[in-house]
């Protein structure tokens, strides 16, 4: 079997103890990049057998001399791309930034870099993160593994793919509407967003800054918790970066929920939701009611309010992030051009896809003249509103249990011609990223297509520790279920 | 012109703060340098960079409200303007709309006619500056330098109060001299560190009514600003005259060519989809803070007038010219600190000062010689150790060289001669070679003194201490 | 459908989102833009009179940088991924004030 079926954990522990080399483990994600990229299309950019052996061997090196010490050290990992790395292709999956090479690399990936990871590549995405397929790739789409008709989810699929391909150990991707935690679902594998704030967003390009946060993609929560623990931090150069004093989210893995309060609002398992998730949701809360956990359902106020909101809130600020992208100053130009103004249009018309244009315009619509209020204001209180509902929820319940999506993944091609219907499958995951929350998914079973159902279960803010000692716990009832491909 | 029309001025004046590093960056806000050579992802619109707001813009913005009589927003936040240029690296400039730093205040003018007048300031908020675009004078490009984007700004936004360009440069000195006593800006027109854009319309003499506005840009003097006022003055009168409506546009000033043109082509909507700056957080001023600024607030220039007068008794005139510069000032306060006297000191900058300055075609600001010197030489008068003209010339070398005068004197022998045996051989001297003097002296033509003293001083080379020649001379003939 | 998206509103934003669609795309995204307001008119059932609109969802502020500089000459990285370069500076097509 090869290495990169262990956890990144169970890796960097045979690493430590000199068991397996770097450059070994480093050789077995390039093994599981040449078995299964040919048809998932994780990856955007691969980097050279080259640069990963000398990195491999400055991480052994430093493994050696104590340097690196963490549990993470040496163990392969790929990197969602739309984070900056110096020197490596950084391209959203956007022909727009098709050539831009960063000189400087995100705070989270530094943060890991640190910690002694090898960095085998950048994942596929939606492009600029804009979707829940990632079909809107400027790369072509990814593929799920589990059956390569489907999509994976995302906007992080390519991560997601590539985690449970096994074409690396593990892997960071970003969530502003639930791009984590759907895909995650979608593809079988575990995946967290942190509570806005927890991880910097320095050098992640933004979709919508304030939904924006990065997060781990892996086997189990094991790993996600050790991950987590490695990415966050407060950084002074992001000003929405928190303080925290409870980094130490490995010491929250203990398979113990007695007494922990869950809750299930009943608006999350009412019309539209796939009978299958359902059933295999619950069965998930029942083994969590036997090991002790006190479950209760409860309704949950604005529930349908919080897709538009988000879709006015998210574009408004994408329209804005995105203006940068002109011919400018880095990415694509376009070649023939007639005076300024044209080079901009032109650049831009055709460097951005479908998806982010429709996004743009309905953003700057919204932030227009005459519709601010209506729109953009409106949302924002909505918002303010949906904080509210959670704020009361977190006051009855240590944990929320939710569907991470309607269903399962749909066939690739099925979603984009229904824009909306595409927006409405983010039911569940879009108001965590509205009201700042942690939330994870945890793979619990299979349809009756052999396609994963995704558990998610959301903790109130700053209460990652919660939430990822209920998912511990639920775990250990089961073995992580590898995809065909892999075997 | 059958009616007679009043003009109604607003300005909007952006002033470059004077911090060391840009709004959002560790870069320097230094002048010069290569292009591009002062920028970083931040300030160059990189992907995935991030803003980290500057205490110090906070700080001189709000002192700026408070020596403005501004209310002080407790709780003030950033927006993002969006709007296209390659100069904006963004594409949007971190600007504040809804909630700005300071709002309400006003400062008190003297008007053409000699009154005084408050003019009302709307708000002040702080933004960033955009880089600069070259453009080829031949070539089919323009160049882009960012080195002074994120240079830290302040908008400071007047209520159109004002009547006439009197009006206008009155209130702009008025707020220079603020600014520049605060040290938050050196506030220059012709280098850009202050910018007027006049917003100005006109209405019939009488009418309660504004007409419709125009925003004038790129006013680079004081005697830009009075051409820009007459001239569209005389635009707007004449369209209304001609029976047309005013257009509310922005257009910009050729100060060569004395006429303004509109400034944004169809491809610019003035849609700037203003929303709050998801990247930054929230500014709040505490008791603590607001008073800690207030406290470091210098004395501003009505109060020091006041006090110059109180405490040194000084004439009006000199207190004018001294304080109508911040640093004249402080070397006034300071050398009256070292024990010379208010009026001496004053004399000083008021007459050789000014007229150095003059001569070298120099700003006051340039001054660079030290209180301490300007008070030694005084002392040098004081003890009568070097005579005025002396001293003239030795201050001159104090203004350019910063010289240390008793050093100075002493190296090179300029001391005043008063050794009573000297000049009196020396005197002896003069009044044998002259009899016809002394012959006039003696029937009573007493003006002839003064050949004598000249005489005197020549040969001594100028170093005699005048009170002391006088002294023996009448002693010697008997007067 | 009850937002009906003119032809001027496709075109106008356009221009703020420099933009510049075919006829094709503007028939869709005139289209795309009614039916997702439409989806977004629903938030118009809230009463949120009494709301203060929330842009940040942590009450987090005051966070500043030292008046300090920290950054040297980085010109070099900061042209790397420059389209037009001449003389340490981004090249565009000539721009008139």
């Amino acid at each position: 079997m090869s290495l990169m079926s262990l956890t990144a954990v169970e890796l960097g522990k045979k690493i430590k103890e000199k068991e397996v080399s770097v450059s070994e483990a480093a050789d077995a994600a390039l093994e599981g990049i040449k078995n299964a990229e040919g048809t998932i299309n994780s990856y955007v950019t691969v980097l050279s057998e080259e640069d990963i052996k000398k990195r491999a061997k400055e991480v052994q090196e430093g493994i050696d001399a104590g340097i690196y010490a963490g549990p993470l050290a040496g163990v392969p990992v790929a990197i969602k791309d739309n984070m900056c790395t110096e020197g490596i292709l950084t391209t959203c999956s956007s022909k727009i930034l098709g050539n831009f090479v960063p000189t400087y690399t995100a705070e989270a990936v530094i943060n890991l870099i640190k910690a002694g990871a090898v960095i085998i590549g950048k994942t596929n995405m939606d492009e600029f993160a804009m979707g829940s397929t990632t079909e809107t790739s400027c790369y072509g789409a990814t593929k799920n593994p589990w059956n390569t008709e489907h999509v994976p989810g995302g906007s992080s699929g390519g991560s997601c793919t590539a985690v449970a391909a096994e074409e690396c150990s593990y892997a960071l991707g970003s969530d502003t509407g639930g791009s984590i935690r759907q895909p995650s679902s979608f593809c079988g594998v575990t995946g967290i967003k942190p509570t806005y704030g927890t991880v910097s967003r320095y050098g992640l390009i933004a979709y919508g800054s304030s939904l924006d946060q990065i997060g781990p993609v892996a086997k189990d929560v094991s790993d996600c918790a050790a991950v987590l623990e490695t990415i966050a931090s407060y950084d002074p150069k992001d000003s929405t970066s928190v303080k925290r004093d409870d980094y130490d989210f490995t010491s929250a893995l203990k398979d113990d929920v007695k007494g922990m309060r869950i809750g299930l609002p009943k608006e999350y398992f009412g019309e539209g939701l796939d009978e299958e998730v359902k059933a295999a949701i619950f069965k998930a809360v029942d083994v969590l009611k036997q090991k002790g956990a006190e479950v209760s359902e409860f309704d949950l106020g604005l529930v349908e309010y919080a897709i538009p909101a988000y879709y006015v809130i998210a574009s408004a600020e994408a329209s804005s992030n995105l203006a940068r992208f002109d011919g400018v100053k880095y990415g694509y130009r376009c070649a023939e051009y007639n005076g300024l103004h044209n080079m901009l249009k032109r650049t831009r018309s055709e460097g951005f896809g479908p998806e982010v244009k429709r996004r743009i315009m309905l953003g700057s619509f919204v932030l227009s003249s005459g519709y601010y209020d209506a729109y953009y204001i409106k949302a924002l209180k909505t918002k303010a509103l949906i904080k509210k509902e959670f704020d009361k929820a977190f006051e009855d319940y240590d944990v929320i249990i939710a569907p991470a999506s309607p269903s399962t993944a749909p066939k690739i091609g099925e979603s984009l011609s229904d824009p909306i219907k595409m927006y409405l499958g983010d039911i569940y995951t879009i108001s965590a990223n509205l009201a700042g929350l942690p939330g994870i998914t945890v793979p619990c079973g299979t349809d009756s297509k052999g396609l994963p159902i995704g558990l998610q279960m959301l903790g109130n803010c700053f209460a990652e520790k919660k939430i990822i000692r209920t998912a511990y716990a639920y775990e250990q009832s089961h073995e992580y279920a590898r995809c065909g491909i892999c075997k | 012109m059958s009616k007679e029309y009043e003009t109604v001025i607003g300005l909007e004046v952006h002033v470059e703060l004077a911090t060391k590093t840009k709004i959002f960056c560790g870069c320097s806000t230094a002048f010069g340098g290569a292009p591009n050579t002062h920028t970083c992802p931040v300030c160059t619109g990189m992907p995935g960079s991030l803003p980290v707001l500057n205490k110090q813009v906070v700080e001189y913005a709000a002192a700026v409200g408070i020596a403005t009589g501004c209310t002080i927003n407790r709780f003030c936040r950033f927006d993002r303007k969006n709007y296209f240029y390659p100069d904006n690296p963004q594409n949007y400039q971190i600007s504040q709309l809804y909630l700005p730093i300071c709002q309400n205040g006003g400062i008190s003018i003297e008007t053409p006619e000699g009154g005084k007048k408050t003019v009302g300031i709307h708000e002040i908020h702080m933004e960033e500056d955009a880089g600069k675009l070259v453009h080829d004078e031949w070539g089919e490009a323009s160049l882009v330098d960012f080195n002074r984007s994120g240079v830290p700004l302040i908008e400071i936004v007047s209520e159109p109060d004002m009547r006439s360009a009197e009006e206008v440069i009155a209130y702009l000195e008025k707020l220079r001299l603020i600014i520049q006593y605060l040290g938050a800006s050196d506030c220059k027109l012709n280098e850009g560190s202050m910018r007027a854009d006049v917003n100005l319309s006109v209405r019939e003499k009488g009418s309660s009514e504004f007409g419709t506005r125009t925003e004038t840009k790129n006013l680079n003097s004081f005697k830009a600003i009075a051409r820009a006022i007459a001239n569209e003055r005389e635009r707007q009168i004449d369209i209304i005259e001609s029976g047309e409506k005013v257009v509310q546009e922005t257009r910009r000033w050729d100060d060569a060519k004395e006429y303004s043109y509109p400034m944004r082509s169809k491809e610019d909507a003035q849609d700037y989809r203003y929303f709050p700056e998801p990247d930054l957080v929230p500014v709040i001023i505490s008791d603590e803070w607001f008073n800690e600024i207030k406290a470091k607030q210098p004395e501003l220039r009505d109060e020091k007038m006041a006090r110059y007068k109180e405490q040194y008794g000084l004439p009006d005139y000199d207190i004018d010219i001294i304080t109508a510069n911040k640093k004249l000032a402080d070397i006034f306060e300071e050398t009256v600190s070292l024990g010379s006297s208010p009026k001496k000191v004053s004399n000083w900058l008021m007459v050789e000062t000014m007229y150095l300055l003059k001569e070298k075609g120099m700003e006051p600001d340039k001054v660079t010689f030290s209180p301490a010197n300007l008070a030694k030489l005084i002392k040098l008068t004081d003890e009568r150790v070097i005579n005025g003209n002396v001293a003239k010339e030795v201050f001159e070398k104090i203004f350019d060289e910063d010289i240390d005068p008793e050093a100075y004197v002493k190296e090179n022998g300029l001391m005043s001669v008063s050794d009573e045996g000297e000049l009196r051989a020396v005197i002896e001297k003069v009044i044998a070679a002259n009899p016809k003097s002394v012959e006039d002296i003696n029937s009573g033509k007493l003006k002839a003194m003064g050949f004598l003293v000249g005489q005197t001083m020549k040969e001594m080379k100028g170093k005699a201490d005048p009170a002391s020649v006088n002294k023996i001379l009448k002693e010697l003939l008997g007067i | 459908m009850a937002n009906v998206i003119s032809d001027e509103t496709i075109e106008y934003v356009g221009i703020l989102a420099k933009l510049e669609l075919s006829e094709a795309e503007k028939e869709q995204a005139k289209k795309d833009m009614g039916s997702m307001l439409d989806y977004i008119d629903k938030l118009g059932e809230l009463d949120t009179s009494d709301v203060e609109p929330m842009s940040h969802v942590f009450p987090v502020n005051n966070i500043f940088r030292e008046d300090v500089v920290t950054n040297g000459d980085d010109s070099k990285n900061i042209l790397a991924n420059a389209p037009e370069e001449k003389d340490g500076s981004f090249v565009v097509p000539k721009t008139f004030d």
